[in-house]
């Protein structure tokens, strides 16, 4: 089983962090939603595996 | 005893919505039982007596009689075609209705189809074809009313001796004891009571033979709620399944046209959870919504009713000597055609097994089998049916969202296609281990061990076209492909050899089974694959038969 990476795997993690910001800039929350969601897929998809995506949600879930 | 016939007439009566009378009438008859319970107050007592005449209950019957055993069933009604329900029967569901005989009228007078297209607003995002395959006898698919049918299964009935179909008897009372069950079965004359080693409950979803052992049916609701109706038009809209989300006619729901014989579509209209049943089946009400969908209002309506659904089963299929087949057993949304396609396909489960029980061949736990089998395969139907109805009807805000994201992506990326589901079709389940024997050797091609077996078109030696189905005994058989060492007989099986008596010309038999000289299949009654060889070894096969019906083999 393949683990989910938790490491960093950007070389410039402000940037990466700063495009998804910039991705929502004057989005509406209703826009901010599904532009979300679509990425959700997009990447669940390039992921690819199941079991990482498991790891994901459960990580994600923490603390909600 | 009676034999059943249809005394109504075969024109679908176009009645305005939700006032379609029915259209077979059938009559009831006093029946031997009733005369013998009435003189001597005690109950007649019958090997197998199956509960409810729908599509389940008559397939078990007739597959019984076939088997050489006598079968009563009582039907609490005296007519079908009441209302609108099944109308999509899936291959496997009809390969089952061919070897009971019934298949041939069904296929001739369905619409064949294997096109499904989903739409989103008007654009199509995603499109399925499901059988690019040829080679097999039966059509991917059919539509076709249900009533439909149920009528050939009725004229099937009256043509085998062993079964006594008894119209407007409805059970009204079951005492479940350890040697049986008596049953108190109430008529238009009063009640009589009957015996039976064995009751098979296909009584439908509301079943009250369960209610009457106070079983639970679990499960889930769901809050939308579904109009469904039928429209009568002569259109030039192809035999495919077309299904709308978010369409412009119909704005913010779903929506689904399909085609069936005598010039009648099946409409679906998504109209959410706040609907109200009264207001939304008013003529003035339906009319309008389907104008906007079809553009024009050169069609009748022939019947129309709101459903929400459920998908829901019971704990376990077999208690005692009541056994639960069909929609009495399970229930889910029509999303995906499960519902009479995965209950024909408990019938045809149930069927050999309880034959072999019934004849002495095997022990009363190989029905455990058939509740483990047929519990596996509900949940798998329970569960493409759930995830149909959630993409198609999101229950939170977020759920739809991510539902319209994967819209959105459909007609940009191959993937998000992928997950457009309207509703997965029917397939038969391939069952888990426990009746079959293990591979030893690999095998490739489409046949899986536990599934049905594949089709195929084979040649006989006079020359003339046959099919693998058609091949295949009504119990065991043993599928031998020759290399010139065939063995004469086995034990308890019927041999057939490819290459020795049937051939196999076009090469789809040895692609779809991986068919090398020697290879050697066991086959169950209902055609599920049990064993298979790379080389004929009569102990294997005999213990591969032996586990199949429930046995410890000899050698393991
Ligand atoms: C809108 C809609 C669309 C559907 N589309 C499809 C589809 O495309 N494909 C598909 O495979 N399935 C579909 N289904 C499901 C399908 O209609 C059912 O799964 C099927 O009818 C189940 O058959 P059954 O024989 O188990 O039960 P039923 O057809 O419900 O038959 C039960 C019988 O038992 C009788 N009965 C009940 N109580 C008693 C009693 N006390 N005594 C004697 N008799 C009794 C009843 O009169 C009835 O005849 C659809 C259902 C709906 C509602």
């Amino acid at each position: 089983m393949t683990d989910l990476i938790t490491t960093t795997q950007l070389a410039d993690p402000d940037a990466a962090y700063n495009m998804l910001v910039d991705a929502h800039r004057d989005l509406s929350e209703t826009q901010s939603a599904d532009l979300n969601a679509r990425l959700v897929l997009l990447l669940a998809n390039h992921v690819g595996d199941i079991c990482v995506l498991e790891q994901a949600v459960a990580l994600a879930k923490t603390e909600l | 005893m009676a034999a059943p016939g249809a005394t109504g007439s075969a024109a679908p009566a176009g009645m305005g919505a939700g006032a379609r009378k029915a259209l077979y009438q059938f009559g009831y008859a006093r029946s031997i039982d009733q005369d013998v319970f009435a003189a001597t107050g005690a109950p007649a007592r019958h090997a197998v007596v199956v509960v409810g005449a729908g599509p389940v209950g008559m397939t078990v019957a007739i597959d019984l009689a076939m088997r050489g055993n006598e079968v009563v069933i009582l039907d609490d009604a005296d007519r079908i075609g009441e209302g609108s329900r099944a109308i999509c029967f899936a291959q496997r569901t009809l390969e089952i209705w061919d070897r009971l005989g019934v298949a041939r009228p069904m296929v001739d007078k369905g619409v064949t189809w294997q096109v499904g297209k989903n739409f989103l607003h008007d654009d199509l995002v995603y499109q399925f074809d499901l059988l690019p395959e040829d080679g097999h006898k039966m059509p991917a698919f059919i539509n076709l009313q249900q009533y439909y049918a149920e009528l050939y299964l009725v004229e099937r009935i009256a043509e085998l001796p062993g079964v006594d179909l008894r119209w407007r008897n409805k059970v009204t009372a079951i005492d479940n004891r350890p040697d049986g069950v008596r049953l108190t079965v109430e008529t238009p004359e009063g009640a009589y009571d009957i015996d039976a080693d064995w009751l098979i409950a296909c009584d439908g979803a509301k079943s009250p033979v369960r209610d009457m052992l106070g079983l639970e049916f679990r499960g889930e609701v769901f809050d939308d709620r579904f109009l469904i109706a039928d429209v009568k038009m002569t259109a030039d809209f192809p035999a495919e399944r077309w299904f709308w989300f978010d369409p412009p006619f119909h704005a913010g729901q779903s929506a689904l046209l399909h085609k069936q014989p005598d010039d009648v579509w099946r409409i679906d209209l998504q109209l959410g959870p706040e609907a109200d049943p009264e207001v939304e089946q008013k003529p003035e009400n339906v009319v309008p919504r389907i104008e906007r969908m079809l553009g024009h209002r050169n069609f009748e309506l022939e019947w129309v009713s709101l459903y929400s659904f459920q998908c829901r089963r019971i704990d376990r299929f077999v208690h005692g000597h009541v056994v639960f087949c069909g929609d009495s057993a399970h229930q889910v949304s029509p999303f995906g055609a499960r519902g009479a396609n995965s209950g024909v396909q408990d019938a045809e489960n149930l069927v050999w097994k309880l034959d072999l029980v019934l004849k002495g061949e095997a022990d009363a736990a190989l029905m455990e089998s058939y509740d483990a089998e047929r519990s596996f395969a509900a949940d798998e139907n329970i569960g493409h049916s759930t995830r149909s109805t959630d993409f198609i009807a999101p229950k939170t805000p977020m759920e739809r969202t991510l539902r319209n994201a994967v819209l959105n992506l459909a007609s940009r990326t191959q993937f998000a296609r992928k997950m457009v589901n309207s509703g997965r079709l029917s397939m038969p389940a391939t069952y888990p281990a426990d009746l079959a024997t293990a591979d030893a050797e690999p095998f490739s091609g489409s046949a899986r061990l536990g599934a049905p077996v594949p089709d195929a078109p084979l040649r006989k030696a006079d020359g003339s076209d046959t099919w693998l189905l058609d091949e295949l005994a009504d119990g065991f058989t043993v599928l031998h492909v020759a290399n010139g060492t065939a063995p004469n007989a086995v034990d308890g099986a019927d041999l057939r050899i490819i290459g020795g008596e049937i051939f196999d010309e076009t090469g789809q038999f040895r692609r779809r089974f991986d068919a090398t000289p020697g290879a050697t299949y066991v086959i169950r009654p209902d055609q599920h694959l049990a064993a298979r060889f790379r080389h004929f070894e009569a102990q294997k096969v005999a213990d591969a038969i032996a586990r199949a019906k429930g046995r410890v083999p000899v050698t393991v």
